[in-house]
């Protein structure tokens, strides 16, 4: 442990009653001050990146009821491109591709 | 006598279930002792249909990210190997984020696997326990020389996901239906899943947070979790995170360890 | 905000009868349409399996209904039908919400899901013998122990039959009766696609089925298949209304053995709320009418 990253009680004492008053100060960032913000390259602030969204399809239902689908063989391997993964982009100009390798 | 149980009709019914390339058991027919042939197609079709199902609800970013057939062949090679162990089906799926880091098909994706992981937080999180998250009013009235021993107990919906690749961006940007914006996978980021009352929140933890909030998670002090998230990242500052974590409902209780 | 009950802390007890109700499947997504007209008069059923979690959000839902609603708890994955024994981790979690939400009907099935370690998440079916008839009353002891009041046990809708079956479904389910004391849930649905998929009347059926043990009626759509001879087959698929055949048995049945609580089971493709209370209100309406004709009855005798 190097010297700089020795915590001391003062620091901490700082620490936590700037983290009192900006609890009290200010309410959660919005997901568009999030973005803002780390868009603004601020990466110090929490950003809520997702919230709430508990609805129904939060989790598989246990139906135990026959399903009309048939879907059960599938051997013929399918990697058609079709979701959103050509958006996304690696280094070098490499994207999520579903090509297979 | 009392007739023993004969475990033979579900030994011998249960296999083909989730094996297409054995024929349907002897031991049941169709009418008139015909062959089974699809009526037990259907219990297969069942089974299977039902347990990919649970890993696209579960999964549902995944999911969108691979469009729908590619998920599901990838989904039906996973139930075929590892069907549920449990009857709680929200309990399925553990071991498909490993699953999916190795799936030949998904290694152009590497930041795939980590999307399953907060997906996976995320379903914890929705059915964790419900606890009273820690006021910060009770914070305010503990001594300075306190505070570095001081422990937190963690609510029972926190986790951390961290990841080399943006997984929280791809993660949030597939959650829902909007149009997703073009995104640079590369930037390293790390995941707070918190549940404070009933709504599931994903947050960005900053550069150190992640290391900060597992150590204070596993019951390290704050001044020995604080070190350690400076060792992690100089840029590492500790009143925005002791704020984040306590504004997310991270915690529900704090003691104070053995002074060292 | 919810009080965290220990469920093992709350003492069991009975709930009283709640006669010729219709009620439907609760599903999550119906939940504000339901709150937001009021209490309704029927009853809501849930799989007990969704409701093992520990805490959030299924359960908020869940006393938001219960708190104006008789509940009727359906387990789907306790195995009873299968050889091993059961699962007491899962008995102890089924035992649990029991206690916490007090239903008014509990029910299970004569399936089994689990083999070994593994779960199929399907209802799978059984070979009628002695053997498995001793162990499906074993399992249902167990299981009425732990809750201590009886479990209504629901008939299964088939696609296979076993050849070393040696006694009919309506003779091992009124065995089972006999021996466990248990109820029955009488699902016509899946006697109608039984029926149609072994190529039995299903008037015979119920003609031999213990209709006195009846506790409760499940009513649901089924989708259509033809096995490999071209015959069809029926899928107990929970995706869609009624088919009219399995209203008109449902008449019948009513007309025979007086109102019952019965359930318009709903699992997928699920409706607006105002799709699935309407299939329920008509289900009220025969029952409706079965009780008027024996208000009238009784007036007579006396």
């Amino acid at each position: 442990m190097s010297a700089k990253h020795v915590v001391t009680t003062l620091a901490l004492a700082g620490a936590m009653s700037t983290a009192l008053a900006t609890l009290a100060a200010a309410g959660p960032l919005t997901k568009a001050e999030a973005d803002a913000a780390v868009a603004a390259k601020k990466e110090k602030c929490f950003g809520v990146a997702l919230k709430g969204q508990n609805d129904c399809a939060a989790g598989p239902g246990t139906t135990c009821q026959g399903t009309s689908t048939v879907d059960f063989q599938g051997n013929a391997w399918k990697f058609v491109q079709g979701g959103t993964c050509t958006s996304i982009d690696l280094p070098g100009g490499k994207k999520g591709s579903l090509k297979p390798v | 006598m009392r007739p023993e149980a004969d475990p033979g009709f579900a030994a011998a019914f249960a296999p083909p279930l989730l094996d297409p390339a054995r024929d349907a058991p002897t031991a049941v027919t169709g009418r008139n002792g015909k062959p089974a042939g699809r009526r037990y197609d259907v219990y297969r079709n069942n089974v299977t249909v039902s347990l990919i199902d649970a890993l696209a609800a579960i999964y549902p970013a995944v999911q969108r990210i691979t469009g729908t057939d590619f998920f599901r062949a990838m989904a039906r090679f996973h139930v075929r190997n590892s069907p549920p162990t449990s009857p709680l089906l929200f309990d399925y799926g553990r071991d498909f984020p490993d699953f999916v880091a190795n799936y030949t098909h998904a290694q152009d994706m590497p930041w795939l696997a980590d999307v399953a992981r907060i997906e996976r937080a995320w379903l914890d999180a929705y059915h964790a326990a419900d606890a009273l998250r820690l006021s910060s009013a009770l914070l305010s009235a503990i001594a300075p020389e306190l505070l570095d021993d001081l422990v937190f107990t963690p609510h029972p919906a926190t986790r951390i996901v961290r990841s080399h690749y943006a997984a929280v961006t791809i993660f949030a940007a597939n959650r829902d239906s909007a149009p997703v914006a073009r995104i640079d996978a590369s930037t390293p980021e790390d995941a707070l899943i918190t549940r404070a009352e009933f709504d599931v929140e994903v947050r960005h933890l900053p550069p150190g947070g992640a290391v900060f909030a597992t150590s204070l998670m596993s019951g390290e002090p704050l001044g020995a979790a604080a070190m350690a998230a400076f060792d992690a990242s100089a840029d590492f500052d500790i009143a925005a995170n002791i704020a984040g974590l306590i504004e997310a409902g991270a915690f529900i209780s704090f003691a104070f360890g053995d002074p060292a | 905000m919810i009080t965290a009950t220990k469920p093992a802390t709350v003492p069991l007890r009975f709930s009283l009868p709640i006669g010729g109700v219709a009620g439907t499947s609760f599903k999550p997504e119906h939940l504000p349409a339901i709150l937001g007209t009021g209490p309704q008069a029927g009853f809501f059923e849930v799989h007990a399996e969704n409701y093992m979690g520990a805490g959030g959000a299924p359960h908020r839902a869940l006393e938001a209904i219960r708190r104006d609603h008789a509940l009727s708890l359906h387990g789907v994955c306790m195995s009873i039908g299968g050889p091993q024994p059961l699962d007491k981790t899962h008995l102890a979690r089924f035992r649990g919400l029991v206690a916490r939400y007090q239903p008014a009907l509990i029910s299970e099935h004569l399936a089994w899901s689990t083999h070994e370690t593994s779960f199929f998440n399907d209802l799978l079916p059984l070979p009628y013998t002695e053997a498995t008839l001793a162990s499906v009353c074993d399992h249902i002891d167990e299981v009425q122990e732990a809750i201590r009041r009886p479990l209504l046990l629901e008939n299964p809708s088939t696609y296979v039959t076993f050849r070393q079956s040696t006694m009919s479904e309506t003779d091992f389910i009124r065995a089972i009766t006999a021996r466990t004391g248990c109820g029955l849930l009488l699902d016509i649905n899946n006697v109608f696609v039984s029926a149609t998929n072994h190529g039995y009347s299903a008037l015979d059926y119920l003609a031999d089925f213990p209709l006195a043990h009846v506790g409760e009626i499940h009513l649901a759509g089924h989708a259509e298949q033809t096995d490999d001879d071209g015959n069809l087959l029926l899928i107990d698929s929970h995706d869609g209304p009624v088919a009219d055949a399995v209203w008109k048995l449902f008449e019948i049945i009513i007309a025979r053995r007086g109102p019952v609580p019965t359930l318009i089971e709903w699992d997928s493709k699920i409706p607006e709320w105002p799709i699935l209370r309407a299939e329920a209100a008509a289900a009220q309406a025969i029952l409706d009418r079965c009780q008027t004709a024996e208000e009238t009855e009784d007036r007579r005798a006396a």
